[in-house]
């Protein structure tokens, strides 16, 4: 089994839903619209030509400034074909929402929290979508590229007052 | 106090020297050095790692480095039971007022070492999950330097530490 | 986002009602707090667990404590500067991250590694393996009250630290790896206190091995716990020694070898019950074939290049910069501004100690990654810890922590 075969299996039974595939660097890439990823996903690991029974890996990426902003990449390998996939989805940045995998994979269920935790995509009849990481009480999702990395910047001094007045707990 | 030995000869010369030119100190002062010398003595940290540096702490305590030889190699689980805070490692905003607590919960008289660069300034990571400086939440007493120090070089911060209870410094008294 | 004195943040009954189970909320079991300040949690884990009696209904991990945004630096550091950040991530196997990571890169880049180079990268990792593997033995040993154990691993694990000292200058936050091949070739001395290791070290497996493995106080806490089935086991997406001791056949080492690892003969061994005793054993047996992988690339190690001479991705040498201006003008770019791949996405992965590490890298034809995301084994074997648990006592929640080796950095990242 090759992954020429399982690209071809689902452009056979995805036309519509199959956006683009991807080759680079030996991986392969299947683009697909966001309203088809659980029946493909399904497909991809009950079909006896595919069998992706192992979630590997799901993470989102952030194109900012690009549109569509973001993209949620999933990471399949097949244990008894020895193969890997990814499949990727684009959201808009209006409406960052996907259908969740969890019903497929289990393991999905905390990636789905750390992406719905530092990037704010949410996911779509997730049992116990909460932020996973950082604290509850946290503003804002640190992951997107419009979100500055440093809070504090880096003092170059060594009077302990000087550095107290700047530090961000003066402001209370 | 015999094994203890006479604590106005043990004192520094010329730190409290009186008309006579002989050491002469109150009761109270020889009280405070005997309770010093005890507290140097069986310093009992707490069994607290956060990250990198808890497994040199770990490196220090175990049969290499022998941290035992100091008279510390009862580490305490309890916060109530230890008079000493490693804080090996990185202190993120979510751990931070647990950090804290934990700090509170520790009996008095309590120091504090922060170990490694994280814990003493942030360290690499200057960015939005890392406390910069667990100095901003709990008084250090000792900072030790490196990512992570070697255990050399915490075994040099708890002689230092030693020191400075033994000269009776204020605890958390650096800031 | 401040920290007040003394805060600690407190969840109510109603926001965690999906977690537990309905008699939870009529008061007839405990809801018990666990972390994140435990001596057996590994660091700083948070358990909410459910108890029966001493039966755990249900364990509810919370964890974050240790959340460092290595992700989010990575975004704003060059590729070559990365490298000493993902040695943080999994700071017991930070060769095993480096290369992960440089690994990744030069998938993105399209560069080959000189074969001396693999070769010695397959040495340190699985260096690296032993030393993490006798960190997990000792403290897992110590959970369970097994106190010399945790004396005699780290008499050993100094013996790696100082090889790794030796190559790197540092004993634990090696970044000794860069894309195309190391930092340096590996000192005089190297091979020879390698093989000094490898003398002493069968002996040493063997009594730790004599310590625990017949040991009736060992084995009644150990056989039996913390059982997990090989279809659970790939649902939850577990990998590494905890998927192996269920069973499964799945190793990237052999799966997908990368590194030059298909060089080499190694077995890959295999649980059967999937309980905690099943994967001691895998560990234990793993860090013997650790050392006949180590063995044979001593062996067969090639002399050449200790790194690639594709000028894109590697600084010209320092002799170089003497007479060259070229060379010069080619160090300062290189170091300031990096190297800038194609743009595109990778995915690599290799066996760390703990399972399957794997990097994604999204590159924009910037010097600086898109995004850099770490498929940490920790984070994902953790969720599984609920399905072991059930059903146990609370005692062995500790052996089964223990058991699945956990590092909190990885699982926060």
């Amino acid at each position: 089994m090759s992954i020429q075969e399982v690209v071809e299996a689902v452009r056979a039974r995805f036309a519509e839903a199959l956006q683009e595939v991807i080759e680079f660097r030996g991986e392969t890439t299947l683009v697909v619209r966001r309203e088809a990823l659980v029946e493909l996903c399904r497909f991809l690991r009950d079909d006896p030509a595919c069998r992706f029974n192992f979630l590997s890996d799901l993470c989102a990426v952030d194109y900012w400034p690009e549109r569509p902003r973001f993209a949620v990449n999933y990471h399949l390998y097949s244990l008894p074909h020895n193969l890997r996939l990814r499949v990727k989805v684009f959201l808009e940045e209006e409406d960052p929402v996907v259908p969740t995998v969890t019903g497929i994979w289990p393991t999905a269920n905390w990636h789905e929290r750390e992406v719905y935790d530092l990037f704010g995509i949410r996911f779509e009849g997730h049992p116990d979508l909460r932020r996973i990481l950082l604290p509850e009480d946290w503003e804002g999702h640190p992951l997107r590229r419009d979100h500055p990395l440093v809070i504090e910047p880096v003092q170059f001094s060594f009077s302990w007052r000087e550095i107290d007045s700047r530090k961000p707990y003066v402001n209370e | 106090m015999g094994t203890v030995g006479n604590p106005m000869i043990a004192m520094a010369p010329g730190q409290k020297t009186g008309e006579l030119g002989v050491a002469v100190t109150t009761l109270e002062e020889a009280l405070e050095w005997v309770a010093a010398w005890g507290r140097t003595r069986a310093m009992w940290p707490l069994l607290f790692g956060l990250a990198c540096c808890a497994i040199e702490m770990m490196a220090t305590q175990a049969s290499h480095y022998d941290l035992s030889r100091f008279g510390m190699e009862i580490m305490r689980a309890s916060p109530r039971q230890a008079d000493l805070m490693i804080v090996a490692g990185r202190v993120s905003r979510k751990m931070a007022p647990v950090v804290r607590r934990l700090y509170d919960q520790m009996t008095e008289p309590k120091w504090v070492i922060a170990m490694g660069d994280c814990a003493s300034t942030g360290g690499v990571f200057n960015n939005y999950a890392i406390v910069q400086g667990v100095d901003e939440i709990i008084p250090v007493d000792v900072y030790v330097s490196g990512c992570p120090p070697r255990p050399e070089g915490l075994i040099e911060g708890i002689l230092l530490l030693h020191e400075k209870i033994r000269k009776g410094t204020r605890s958390g008294s650096s800031r | 986002m401040a920290i007040r004195e003394g805060e600690v943040q407190e969840f109510t009954l109603e926001q965690l009602k999906h977690l537990v189970s309905e008699r939870a909320l009529r008061g007839e079991t405990i809801l018990l707090n666990m972390g994140p300040q435990h001596p057996s949690t590994h660091g700083v884990l948070r358990l909410l667990v459910e108890l029966d009696g001493e039966t755990i209904v249900s364990v509810v991990p919370d964890i974050g404590y240790l959340h460092t945004g290595i992700e989010k630096h990575c975004e704003h550091r060059t590729y070559t500067k990365i490298i000493p950040l993902t040695d943080r991530i999994d700071y017991l196997s930070p060769m095993s991250n480096n290369l992960a990571y440089v690994m990744a890169v030069e998938k993105l880049m399209g560069v080959e590694v000189p074969l001396r180079a693999q070769y010695i990268r397959v040495i340190l990792t699985e260096l690296q393996r032993i030393a993490s593997h006798l960190v997990w033995l000792g403290t897992h040993a110590l959970d369970i009250a097994a106190m010399s154990v945790f004396l005699y691993c780290f008499r050993e694990r100094e013996m790696i630290l100082d090889i790794f000292e030796m190559v790197s200058g540092q004993r634990m936050m090696v970044s000794y790896f860069r894309v195309g091949g190391l930092w340096r070739d590996v000192p005089e001395g190297f091979e020879e206190a390698v093989r000094a290791f490898l003398k002493l070290m069968p002996a040493r497996i063997n009594e730790y091995e004599r310590l625990l493995k017949k040991n009736p106080l060992w084995l009644r806490r150990t056989k039996g716990v913390g059982v997990i089935s090989p279809e659970d086991a790939i649902a939850w997406g577990v990998t590494g020694p905890s998927l192996r001791g269920s069973g499964v056949n799945y190793d990237v080492r052999k799966a997908q070898p990368y590194s030059s690892y298909d060089h080499f003969e190694f077995d890959v061994p295999l649980g059967e019950n999937g309980d905690v005793y099943d994967r001691f054993m895998v560990r234990i047996e793993e860090m013997r074939q650790s050392l006949r992988i180590i063995d044979q690339a001593l062996r067969r190690l090639p002399k050449g290049p200790y790194i690639t001479p594709d000028r894109k991705v590697t600084p010209p040498p320092k002799e170089e910069l003497a007479w060259s201006m070229e060379a010069l003008i080619h160090h300062f770019k290189f170091w300031t501004e990096g190297f800038s791949p194609p743009p595109g996405e990778v995915y690599h992965a290799v066996e760390s100690p703990r399972g399957e590490f794997g990097v994604y890298i999204n590159s924009d034809g910037s010097p600086r990654p898109r995004r850099v995301h770490f498929r940490a084994p920790s984070f994902v074997n953790l969720q599984a810890l609920p399905i072991m648990a059930k059903g146990s006592l609370v005692a062995d929640l500790v052996a089964i922590i223990g058991s699945i080796d956990i590092v909190l950095g990885e699982v926060d990242r």
